[in-house]
């Protein structure tokens, strides 16, 4: 998400004061203590939609503003970016270097603001301690996990496109040459020993590929090397960050259809999300007229277009919730609405595809 | 549930509900499936976070249910079944993240399905489990289980479990396992492939096979193939060939096949003569069928 707001930022020339304080407040917000307190504590995979209010509020937490059409965008760019990193990992640990990457570019956004700085260093440690000694096999269960989620996503994406990582079906692309992953060996040997443990012979076989030597191993400190590129910023200086959603998906499986029956998850659903909410303190320095737009297409009519033709299985619409007779979700939702007010209105178009989780905590 | 005739050409299919009770609050995924083939029966079952469900294999009834022990609230500790064989005349275990397997004991017939035994051996999750020798033959290993760390356990079946020997893993997954004529196939998520005599552990072959995670490994009974599916989009298909005599064991590289940007999830053989196998992978709404030709 930072990537692609970063580039946006200077793409649409925002002045360099205003483009810092956005950056600097989002991080601060994902870096605020009690979130991560939630987010670090163990628990199931959100939902799609809990996990898109999350980081709708998330590049809210600035004077930023974006339409439906772009924070859809975003988003689409943001998990087929993510599916990118997570699928190609050529062992499962990588994803923690892929992480690595992440934080220390987030450092460097953040490097001339040393309380946010020390937010993030605080953070490191933490993903440290907490996963540097898991096993493969506990590393490929979280992979599995993540690549669950992901599945059936084929939105197609400009610069992968053009970079052939992705085709123009939407898969990307698995290379069967390059550098094997650390810890393994080029295959197309067959050894056979003796019941003495000596290598009685040796057999080569053709391994279909043309796979090299791993490279040398990554980083797992706070600082160092982490040899992977995957997790890097993809947007060198100024590349288009357009997407294609036509003919993406034939398979809408994923996607809930809007259902009237009152659903036993949702509970749970606004229960989690109003712990997570809870801790996503907004930073709103700074009067009305400071505020912006930032959009993700070229121009206002093409953002328009994207928004009255975005297919319907590619919504991102929730269930729509009945006002919930629980007193207490009730209250725990009034206050962190309280917290999240908005001085500007939100865009009359935000829920014109069934009713909006964000629409009816505003709402509330 | 798809099911197809011998050459391929017919096929019937249905869809089989996952039913958990009490799952309303939360998703539970599914981590394996397989079909255990008794003497008597066959019984689908199906393993995930939440317990081990057990089904007639038309899928037309649950025969079985059992629930796994859930902490209140979730801990750093993943919880989840997984590793699904049928042991023998009338056993099928079945592995959790504890490193602990599960001995059902399954009656001929009807629903009165009972724990026979817990086996404590493993000290990490299990990955997969394998077995050879119902029936009538005598084995000398009736099944082996392995491990998240490598490890891998030969055991003789009864009404109690004897654990005949145990293989030190290398701190590298042992994804996936099988048993043939005494000898473990073991696929590992560096990509190797490691042959072992079961009872002695006697290492006697080491493939460099795969560039990625191997996630299937598969054998046709009968001829001594083997088929190994990995994430770097390849089968591959080998030959074993064992000189009891000799005690030695080889194996031939035979076929490749590349399903092109798949990340292979599942392959077995149709048939125990392996002369088709079947193939399926992420993000991959087709199971796609191979033939010898």
């Amino acid at each position: 998400m930072l990537y692609i707001l970063d580039q946006r930022l200077r793409a649409q020339n925002i002045p360099v004061d205003k483009a810092k304080k956005v950056m600097n407040d989002i991080i601060s917000t994902m870096f605020n203590k009690k979130f991560l307190e939630e987010l670090f504590k163990p628990q199931e995979l959100y939902s799609k939609k809990a996990l898109r209010t999350v980081f709708d509020r998330l590049a809210h937490a600035s004077i930023m503003r974006l339409n439906q059409a772009s924070m859809d965008k975003l988003y689409d760019l943001m998990t087929m970016a993510f599916k990118y990193q997570v699928l190609l990992c050529s062992r499962p640990k990588d994803i923690l270097l892929v992480s690595f990457n992440h934080m220390d570019a987030i450092k460097d956004f953040v490097n001339d603001s040393p309380s946010i700085l020390s937010q993030v260093d605080e953070t490191f440690r933490q993903l440290i301690e907490m996963y540097s000694s898991l096993s493969s096999g506990e590393f490929q269960l979280i992979r599995q996990t993540l690549l669950t989620f992901f599945q059936d996503m084929h939105i197609r994406v400009s610069i992968f496109l053009k970079d052939k990582v992705q085709n123009s079906n939407g898969r990307f692309v698995l290379s069967t040459s390059g550098p094997v992953p650390n810890g393994a060996q080029v295959p197309g040997l067959i050894r056979i020993f003796s019941c003495a443990g000596d290598e009685v012979t040796r057999l080569q076989f053709n391994n279909g590929g043309n796979y090299t030597s791993a490279l040398r191993e990554g980083s797992f400190e706070i600082f160092g090397e982490r040899v992977t590129k995957l997790g890097t910023n993809m947007y060198s200086v100024c590349r288009p960050v357009e997407t294609h959603l036509s003919g993406t998906s034939k398979n809408s499986a994923q996607h809930q259809k809007v259902s009237a029956v009152p659903n036993p998850l949702a509970k749970e659903e606004l229960n989690l999300l109003s712990s997570l909410m809870g801790g996503l303190e907004v930073h709103r320095g700074g009067n009305a007229d400071s505020g912006f737009r930032v959009n993700l297409f070229n121009t206002d009519e093409e953002e328009e277009e994207a928004f009255s033709s975005r297919p319907d299985e590619l919504c991102y619409g929730v269930i729509s919730i009945q006002a919930t007779k629980d007193e207490q979700v009730d209250a725990e939702l009034t206050k962190i609405m309280g917290e999240f007010s908005d001085s500007t209105d939100q865009s009359p178009n935000a829920s014109s595809k069934g009713d909006d989780l964000l629409a009816m905590m505003d709402g509330l | 549930m798809v099911s197809a005739s011998w050459d391929g050409l017919n096929y019937s299919h249905r869809q089989l509900q996952s039913k958990e009770p009490n799952v309303a609050t939360s998703t539970s995924l599914i981590m394996q499936a397989s079909f255990c083939v008794l003497p008597s029966r066959e019984l689908l079952v199906v393993t995930s976070q939440k317990g081990i469900q057990m089904y007639e294999s038309d899928g037309s009834i649950m025969v079985y249910w059992h629930a796994l022990d859930l902490p209140e609230t979730p801990t750093t500790q993943a919880v989840f079944a997984r590793g699904i064989s049928a042991v023998w005349d009338n056993y099928i275990c079945v592995g959790v993240s504890s490193g602990s397997i599960l001995v059902f004991d399954i009656p001929s017939k009807g629903s009165n399905i009972t724990l026979s035994e817990v086996l404590e051996e493993h000290k990490d999750s299990i990955t997969d489990m394998a077995s050879e020798c119902s029936g009538s033959q005598e084995c000398i290993a009736d099944m082996v289980s392995a491990d998240d760390v490598g490890s891998m356990c030969v055991w003789k079946a009864g009404e109690e479990f004897h654990l005949l020997n145990k293989i030190s893993g290398f701190d590298m997954t042992c994804s996936s396992v099988k048993l043939w004529k005494g000898t473990v196939a073991a696929g590992y998520g560096t990509g190797q492939i490691r042959l072992y005599e079961a009872v002695t552990g006697i290492l006697h072959v080491e493939i460099n096979a795969h560039a990625r995670w191997i996630n299937s490994l598969d054998i046709a009974p009968f001829s001594g193939l083997l088929l190994s599916a990995a994430e770097d989009s390849l089968v591959r298909v080998w030959h074993m060939s064992l000189t009891p005599e000799t005690n030695s064991v080889e194996v031939a590289h035979l076929h490749n096949e590349c399903v092109t940007d798949t990340q292979i999830c599942g392959a077995r053989f149709c048939d125990d003569d392996g002369f088709a196998f079947a193939v399926t992978g992420y993000d991959l709404s087709e199971i796609i069928r191979y033939t010898q030709t």
